[in-house]
């Protein structure tokens, strides 16, 4: 076996480690830093140092050295912290994952931004605490510092650490792993003596590391429990007094280290070394990782399972039930466990919004800096659940409204104590489950939007205004490509571009945003996104002799059209009248070419659905029922069809298309136009505009 | 008969390339083999509005949504019906499942390179583009149909291509 067999899973952890450490560091009460964080961010650092020395990343572990040292001063109190120390420890962070990244990659590191941060590191500690790291590569004693707050049983200050001699048995590890661990061992220190089989192979070994560094080192090449470190001496007592007290994690008060020779012993199976179990969370240990392609397959295979199941429900159903009770009572219980599965196997994909939300501490506080403006972030319903491929794809969009709402929705400090309000801004991201839906809302508590200034914006971009237009009309402006009303283009935001980005882009998951603003207060941005993608709450409905799909989410009601409520407009155009509303009227047998649906508009179903903003009435013959379908692309084998946003396959084994509610009316509006005479050859290339439209 | 066991016999050679005979009315076409996934009956194809005619629509494969396209429409032919013979050969044409109905399925030949005379340049309805050649075979005349560049191509309208 080879030690690069091992890269991945130090690549891993290392990266969890950075992680954490960003967050801690972010958590971090400059005024009063809590002594448990900076252990923490101690140990990752590390951690990470001790993995890098093994695999001879050199660069990542000097870094990581000169870091741990200046951590180590912080967390003894001998270096003060301010907000401008913890930016640069969170650069050097950054800076420690590119370097991890190009190693990764089989690449050498950039040596330039390695040693520039080095020089800052180095500076850093010449003016705070007076002296000089050395930058060498060497693991630092860490053992060797008195008194000792980290987690760690070994040996008291000063007399037996220096340079102690420790014994490291190594139980059950073959011959190949023993090698490269006896190898390992060299460079931490002198080996002395080795001896022993495959199941207890001793190494004496000379060393100025403790004995949780070398376990923390050696772990990234065997398990915890095949690890013993104890020191050696003469005492035979304590080697032989049989098993000693695990380190216990936190229990590491000065007073424990009674004897003189304390052996750490790590037989017991649930003991993880400190290093390790420290730096990540206790949860996590119980996480597999797999890929994506597998649990969408299993997601696949279940929604084969549902269909199949509903299509013997549909026979069974067809059956005596007297004398087939036991079968109807069998397919019963199947229909409730595949439901169960099928949930169960849903949420595998879904993951926490603190995914998503973990990341804007950061993002905040460097454009809050870079503004000059104050501001304290709020985020609720971190635990509210998203389906991971949605998950990733709002992170961006996230961060343009995040980025908007700091630079223009909060004033600077000044303004806010002048308009009665506390220096600090808020901005809260919250996240919410309603109905089949997640709603994330951006919030600031900053002027809101100027409606005025929108709308004399719009005329100077040439945009068909009016000022009666309702506010929410007005707020949507916002999003009309390239418009700005920032007075002044910023670093962070004020171009124009993107607000038009972020709105299509979440259009394209299927969700839509929704604008509130209150002068003085503040506004509240807030995305609409459906849960998964996998799966559409629908309504089926019937025309003819076909079924379709509409997702429940665009429709508001259903009626009977009556004769008094119809209105014919410029010849073929029809509204309807719903409540004071004049609503236009989409057939879809007329849309979709359907033979044999019904023409006499009083005796269809008019469904009155919304999409984008826009509301219609939708003719149709039948209302059929309410389902869970599964959504199945139809571009996979096929194309993109107006009109239509997927397929899905009905209980008796036939497909059914899904409605795409804003694309009908689009594609009603072209065909209509089609018709008119001499205007065909015009239309029929807006048709095809149209797939294009449709298809970006 | 003869002539299949030859072919058999000399089918480990490379140069010879087996194929999967249908008809489509009076003439016989064949696609290679390799592309072929399975044959099934039609049934079940439920209609895409606004697509040109030879596109049947869509069934489901065991939970994939496949397009189902009609080569006898696409090719003109005068009797269009769809019957117990009728069949689907379900083909895999660059990472996609498209299904053709055609009239019936009737061998697998195998053909040797001198076998395979080059499509002369006369077609209307089906370019030579289309074709990977015309087999001969004593009195028969086999269509070699290009499958993957049929299917892909623009006036098939089953791949969006840029620019539409």
């Amino acid at each position: 076996m080879d030690i690069t067999d091992f890269y991945d899973t130090f690549f891993e952890e290392a990266e969890e480690l950075l992680a954490d450490m960003e967050r801690y560091l972010l958590e971090l009460d400059v005024e009063e830093p809590d002594a448990e964080q900076l252990n923490a961010i101690f140990r990752a650092a590390h951690s990470i140092k001790g993995g890098a020395g093994t695999f001879g990343f050199d660069v990542l572990q000097k870094t990581t050295h000169l870091f741990e040292n200046l951590l180590d001063h912080t967390r003894r109190g001998e270096l003060a912290l301010r907000r401008d120390i913890v930016d640069t420890f969170l650069e050097t962070k950054d800076m420690l994952h590119d370097q991890l990244d190009a190693y990764r990659n089989g690449n050498e590191p950039d040596q330039e931004a390695f040693e520039r941060i080095c020089r800052t590191l180095q500076q850093l500690a010449l003016e705070e605490i007076g002296q000089d790291l050395d930058g060498g590569g060497a693991p630092a004693p860490t053992a060797a510092k008195a008194p000792e707050p980290t987690p760690v049983v070994e040996p008291e200050a000063g007399a037996a650490t220096a340079s102690g001699h420790l014994i490291v048995a190594l139980l059950g590890v073959n011959d190949a792993n023993r090698q490269l661990l006896v190898e390992e061992l060299g460079q931490l220190g002198e080996v002395r003596d080795q001896s022993g089989d495959a199941a207890r192979y001793e190494v004496t070994l000379e060393t100025t590391a403790s004995a949780d560094d070398i376990e923390a080192v050696m772990c990234f090449i065997v398990e915890p429990e095949q690890v013993e470190v104890r020191a050696a001496g003469g005492e035979s007592s304590t080697t032989a007094a049989a098993p000693q007290a695990p380190a216990a994690p936190v229990a590491a008060e000065p007073a424990s280290g009674g004897p003189a020779a304390t052996a750490v012993t790590r037989s017991a199976p649930t003991q993880k070394p400190a290093a390790k179990s420290k730096a990540k969370g206790a949860g996590e240990s119980t996480s597999i990782r797999v890929s994506v392609d597998k649990v969408d397959q299993i997601i696949n295979l279940v929604g084969e399972l549902i269909i199949t199941q509903s299509m013997l429900d549909q026979t069974v159903g067809e059956l005596d039930g007297v004398t087939n009770g036991s079968l109807v009572n069998g397919m019963n219980l199947l229909q409730r466990n595949a439901r169960d599965l099928q949930e169960a196997v849903m949420s595998i994909r879904m993951i926490p919004m603190d995914f998503v939300f973990s990341r804007f501490p950061r993002v905040v506080r460097e454009t809050s800096s870079k503004l000059g403006k104050e501001i304290e972030l709020i985020t609720e319903g971190e635990s509210t659940e998203l389906d991971k491929s949605l998950t990733e794809r709002i992170i961006d969009p996230l961060t343009h409204l995040v980025r908007n709402s700091l630079d223009h929705g909060i004033e600077p400090p000044e303004v806010r104590e002048a308009a009665g309000k506390p220096r600090t801004g808020r901005l809260t991201l919250s996240a919410r489950h309603q109905g089949g839906n997640i709603l994330i809302e951006v919030i600031d508590d900053g002027a809101g939007l100027n409606r005025d200034r929108l709308l004399a914006k719009a005329r100077e971009n040439g945009l068909n205004v009016a000022d009666t237009m309702s506010d929410d009309e007005v707020w949507q402006l916002i999003f009309a490509p390239g418009f700005s009303t920032a007075r002044e283009v910023t670093d962070v935001s004020g171009r124009g571009v993107g607000m038009d980005v972020v709105k299509r882009n979440i259009q394209g998951m299927g969700g839509h945003v929704q604008i509130m603003s209150t002068p003085g207060e503040g506004t509240t941005i807030r995305i609409v996104l459906p849960l998964t993608l996998a799966i559409l709450d629908g309504m089926s409905i019937k025309v003819g002799n076909e079924v379709f799909i509409l997702p429940l989410s665009a429709v508001l009601e259903s009626l009977q059209p009556a004769r008094e409520d119809l209105y014919a407009m410029a010849g073929d155009d029809v509204v309807l009248k719903v409540r004071d509303e004049y609503l236009p009227v989409v057939a879809v047998h007329e849309a979709l070419d359907v033979p044999g649906a019904r023409t006499e508009l009083t005796e269809t179903i008019a469904v009155i659905v919304q999409g984008e903003g826009r509301r219609y009435a939708l003719l149709v013959d039948d209302l059929v029922g309410q389902q869970q379908v599964v959504v199945k692309n139809l571009e996979t084998n096929y194309r993109k069809v107006p009109g239509v946003s997927a397929a899905t396959i009905l209980g008796d084994g036939s497909v059914a298309l899904i409605l795409d509610i804003t694309g009908l009316h689009r594609l009603s509006r072209t065909k209509k136009e089609a018709r008119r005479p001499g205007r065909a050859a015009h239309s029929l290339e807006a048709l095809s505009d149209n797939a294009l439209e449709t298809s970006s | 008969m003869n002539q299949m066991t030859d072919a058999a016999l000399t089918a480990a050679d490379a140069h010879h390339r087996e194929f999967l005979v249908f008809s489509l009315g009076e003439e016989e076409y064949a696609v290679d083999i390799l592309k072929v996934q399975e044959i099934r009956g039609y049934e079940n194809v439920t209609r895409i509005a606004n697509a040109p005619d030879f596109i049947k629509g869509v069934t489901n494969l065991r939970g994939v949504i496949v397009p189902i396209v009609d080569l006898r429409i696409k090719f003109h032919l005068d009797k269009v019906e769809y019957g117990g013979q009728t069949v689907v050969i379900v083909v895999n044409v660059q990472d996609r499942i498209v299904g053709i109905v055609v009239d019936g399925v009737s061998d697998v030949m195998t053909l040797s390179p001198d076998q395979i005379k080059p499509a002369p340049e006369f077609g209307v309805t089906l370019s030579s583009d289309f074709l990977s050649g015309l087999g001969s075979l004593e009195d028969r005349m086999l269509v070699l149909v290009d499958i993957d560049k049929l299917l892909t191509s623009e006036e098939m309208a089953l791949v969006e291509h840029a620019g539409e």
